[in-house]
């Protein structure tokens, strides 16, 4: 028996120089880091702080990072694309298919599941349990357990380009060439299993946020008080719980077609490839509305504060959004209308695709009347919304076109359908998370980000994704398909260079973004918000310190309507001396990080057929939980004292800045 | 039984203009791609796109225009924009902001609804009188597109040959994995799915050379996988079947396996002779799906 299973040597990609350099660079890059960590002491720190916090307002930050991180991967394959399509006109061009299918797969791969799902889980793991006035979310260690299990899965994404391949078969793998067959090395089995183990991790993550936004609200925190973030968010791990499951169950067959000689999609025995299709877009469309919807609720925060108004039409905002959840499960359809389904088909889910741009205007409109007579102040969040605003119309309105099966006939699979989806993704799901960063950020650090080159940032992004995108979708109508690794028509050339130049303008943005993360924190003293306030908030998490206490709140507030911190300080006063009590909050625990740790070692093996090894690793997972179970003491008390000593320290600052800023006023 | 209704077709004028349009976005190389249709479906489907897309840009714009405009005038630095701090509520805005996305949809849906059944790809186009519709049966394979010809006995490989004026139905299967059958230009894509057959109708109302393309990825030899699309005056389809059977191997079942190995950018050619009912064979799948990589070990045929 081969105690490496499929692994050997010829797994390095030594005669490769691109994955080689790139995969050696971030390997001496993470054990720079690493040696840096332990060297100059911090690890206990981070240790305790940061990798075996159970705290929300910690976890949300690791997601932020691990989607900006991931984010730099894969726009590296952005660029990489982009030039290849420049260059590989009646040429070549400088990367083979066999290496440029691995690199839009892994493109799509981990701009959907490592950039855009953490971004907004990240955000909502933040942002949710203070607004909603609580002090965590339902399940703390199970919170812990999805971040690192996401991580796992990004872990196993990143090792694929040093060791093995990844999948050559686009971001969803359509059998039969995701099928042994036609896909024989390891580059599905990498796609298959990060995404399986990263997946559970964000079903727990569904589960914890449903549980947490239905059972854990402050005392008068009814349901039409709830800030709009927190109904997105609800919306968004309702349809987590409801459609990753569909995922699970689809890349479970095709794990069975692979490893077991199953045929559900095989050509042979009976298996068929629409069967997965159906599935993989009954969870890939809802998939669209969980990434959206939390970066709806983002804008309409952003909107509101900055315009000095409560949101126009807050019940219809509500409404709207449910009514995107329930929707986004009946249209999977559209994404295969030329399969040749029939004519009746194809114009039901036409229709119904039609049928959300309802909703969907609804919240547009309720987003300019809440501009109507507004003091709207530019701050950089506010200039992500409106280019938000003015490019997310233009996707949603290309989208409705591509749900007129006649006109999908022309353009399906086509680079105007990948403007499209960058159209609404780009405009509409990476703005949001931008927005919510710069917004959030203060609350979260206690200092904010550098103004102008964040406006510099946003110009660059905003007018990097127009260059980028609008002639992808003149290719498009000029007949160019998607994911061609060269080409020779002509009339193609001149608009894939400007889209290239495009994606050189948005490589400045992200430079930029660099550049205001790194002086921002240079200079954080200067930036420095003691208030907890910076933006004049209107929603519960800005009455509490920047950053808030591990408790959050002193005192678990007293909502009294919408807009729950306006009010207060409409009322213009906190309780003198409120009564303190001690209060529990979950203890730390390695929990996540441990299982993680199996979880990629039993991935790892699983890819490269180690059985022993992925025996190992599922033995040593579940060991992680009875041992987490069998715990003795799960809480810990901050006592009275504490709690007030600290509540007093940050009044006393908030008041003190207060009072400066009233002087030089 | 008059089912068969006949896409719409543009006037010459605005024909003129389409070709206009399509040439404007093509400012280095010659007229190609959907906005430049050569035969009634692709005209039929580009109508539809330019109707929807007319109907959406009369709200689209003006949104865009608001939002900028409430933005600019709104800014905190103007005094003479009017705060209105706890406006929040108004039946009458709210009661528009629903109907007018609700109407627009509801004509764009009765757009699409009829032009889901007008031009189903698998409805039959009106016969050209004189000219019986020509059939014409598609395997794409790794990575070439096979063309039989079942009344001709002919096929042919990265080549479709077609007479122009007369309409064209295409079964359509595939010999591997999954991808999709498109001549831009001529309009209508669809999938091609091993063990079944889709159905596509279409035709190339002149003469001409129009590109095809596989718009499915498929594998590393995807992107070579283009055919070119003749259309010639029938007179000239004739002469080239012709020529076809007079030379070039026969395609039966031990020439259709040896096919169906992977191979990249294959040169047109042509089969003198096609064994009858391959193409049922290929779908049922008596005929095996092609190998894969040469690094699985081939199934025996």
């Amino acid at each position: 028996m081969n105690l490496l299973g499929k692994l050997t040597w010829a797994a390095l990609p030594l005669d490769q120089p691109i994955p080689m350099i790139a995969s050696a660079a971030v390997a001496l890059g993470i054990l720079a880091v690493l040696a840096w960590v332990v060297l100059s002491g911090h690890f206990p720190y981070l240790w305790r702080e940061w990798i075996t916090s159970v705290d929300h307002k910690h976890i949300g930050v690791m997601y932020c990072l691990l989607a900006l991180v991931m984010l730099l991967r894969g726009f590296s394959d952005a660029i990489m694309m982009r030039s290849q399509q420049a260059v590989a006109f009646h040429a070549p061009g400088y990367l083979p298919p066999e290496h440029y299918d691995q690199v839009f797969s892994a493109h799509g791969t981990i701009m959907i599941f490592f950039v855009a799902m953490p971004f907004v889980i990240g955000l909502m793991n933040f942002v949710v349990p203070l607004q909603l006035g609580v002090r965590d979310v339902a399940f703390p260690t199970l919170n812990s357990v999805s971040f690192w299990l996401t991580a796992t899965g990004a872990l196993l994404v990143n090792l694929s380009l040093g060791i093995g391949e990844f999948a050559r078969t686009g971001w969803l793998p359509y059998p039969p060439l995701s099928e042994l067959t036609y896909s024989p090395g390891v580059g599905v089995d990498y796609y298959l299993w990060s995404l399986q183990i990263s997946g559970v991790g964000t079903l727990l993550t569904g589960i914890n946020f449903v549980t947490t936004i239905l059972k854990l609200r402050a005392p008068g925190m009814s349901y039409l008080r709830m800030p709009m973030f927190c109904w997105t968010a609800l919306a968004s791990n309702l349809l987590i719980v409801a459609a990753f499951p569909i995922l699970t169950a689809t890349l479970a067959m095709l794990i069975l077609d692979r490893y077991l000689g199953f045929h559900f999609f095989t050509n042979e025995a009976g298996g068929n490839v629409m069967m997965f299709m159906n599935l993989i877009w009954a969870w890939g469309h809802p998939e669209v509305y969980i990434l959206v919807l939390p970066a709806f609720g983002v804008f309409s925060e952003v909107v509101s504060t900055f315009s000095g108004k409560p949101l126009f039409g807050y019940r219809s905002m509500v409404i709207a959004t449910m009514a995107i959840c329930l929707l986004s499960f009946m249209v999977w359809l559209h994404h295969f209308f030329t399969m040749g389904a029939g004519a009746d088909v194809n114009a039901v889910f036409g229709v119904m695709s039609m049928i959300i741009a309802v909703p969907t205007g609804v919240k547009v409109f309720n987003w300019l009347f809440t501009m109507y007579g507004g003091r709207i102040r530019f701050e950089t969040p506010v200039l992500w919304s409106i280019g938000f605003m003015v490019t997310f119309v233009i996707g949603g309105m290309t989208g409705v076109l591509l749900a007129v099966p006649p006109a999908d006939f022309l353009l399906h699979n086509s680079l105007f359908l990948v403007a499209h989806f960058h159209n609404v993704i780009i405009g509409g799901v990476l703005f949001g998370a931008f927005a919510g960063y710069e917004y959030w950020f203060p609350k979260a650090f206690g200092f904010r980000l550098h103004g102008g080159l964040g406006k510099a940032a946003f110009w660059c992004w905003l007018i990097g994704f127009y260059l980028a995108f609008m002639p992808l979708y003149v290719v498009g109508l000029e007949g160019m398909t998607r994911r061609m690794q060269h080409y020779d028509v002509p009339a193609w050339h001149p608009w894939l260079l400007l889209a290239a130049a495009g994606s050189v303008v948005i490589l400045i943005g992200i430079c930029c973004q660099i550049a205001q993360l790194w002086i921002s924190i240079a200079r954080r003293e200067a930036l420095r918000d003691v208030t907890g306030d910076p933006w004049d908030g209107r929603s519960l998490e800005w009455s509490t310190a920047s950053p808030p206490p591990a408790f959050n709140y002193a005192v678990l507030p007293d909502v009294r309507g919408e807009d729950a911190y306006w009010s207060i300080k409409r009322a213009a006063g906190e309780p003198a001396s409120p009564a303190y009590e001690a209060i529990e909050v979950p203890r730390n625990s390695p929990t996540g990080f441990v299982c993680a740790f199996f979880a990629t070692v039993m991935g790892f093996a699983l890819i490269w057929h180690i059985w022993w090894m992925a025996i190992a690793g599922l033995i040593g997972a579940g060991a992680t939980f009875v041992v987490f179970a069998w715990r003795d003491r799960t809480e810990e008390v901050i006592p009275a004292a504490e709690v007030e000593r600290i509540d007093r320290q940050n009044l006393q600052a908030r008041a003190q800045a207060l009072a400066g800023k009233a002087a030089s006023a | 039984m008059d089912t068969q209704r006949r896409p719409p077709a543009p006037g010459r004028g605005g024909r003129l203009r389409q070709a206009a349009a399509a040439c404007l976005l093509a400012p280095l190389g010659g007229c190609y791609g959907v906005l430049d249709p050569q035969g009634p479906v692709g005209a039929g489907e580009k109508l539809i796109l330019l109707d929807a897309l007319a109907i959406m840009l009369a709200i689209v714009i003006p949104v865009i225009v608001a939002a900028l405009g409430f933005a600019w005038w709104f800014r905190a630095s103007n005094s003479r924009a009017r705060y209105l701090p706890d406006w929040e509520f108004s039946g009458r805005i709210e009661l528009v902001v629903w109907s007018i996305p609700a109407l627009v949809i509801m004509f764009l849906g009765g757009l699409a609804w009829i032009s889901s059944h007008d031009l189903d790809p698998a409805q039959p186009l009106p016969a050209t009188p004189g000219q019986p519709t020509l059939q014409v049966e598609v395997v794409s394979l790794d990575w070439k597109w096979l063309f039989i010809y079942p009344d001709q006995g002919v096929a042919s490989v990265n080549q479709l040959v077609v007479p122009a004026g007369t309409p064209l139905h295409l079964r359509l299967t595939s010999g591997s994995v999954m991808t999709a059958f498109f001549v831009p230009q001529l309009g209508g894509m669809i999938y091609t799915m091993n063990g079944m057959v889709t159905q596509l109708n279409l035709q190339a109302d002149r003469p001409g050379a129009y590109a095809g393309l596989a718009s499915h990825f498929s594998g590393d030899g995807f992107s070579g996988m283009h055919f070119e699309t003749r259309a010639v005056p029938p007179a000239a389809f004739a002469a080239w079947v012709a020529a076809a059977k007079s030379a070039g191997p026969v395609l039966d079942g031990p020439a259709y396996v040896a096919l169906s190995r992977q191979s990249q950018d294959v040169a047109p050619f042509t089969y003198r002779a096609a064994t009858p009912r391959l193409f049922e064979q290929i779908a049922t799948l008596q005929l095996p799906p092609g190998p894969g990589p040469a690094a699985t070990p081939a199934r025996a045929p």
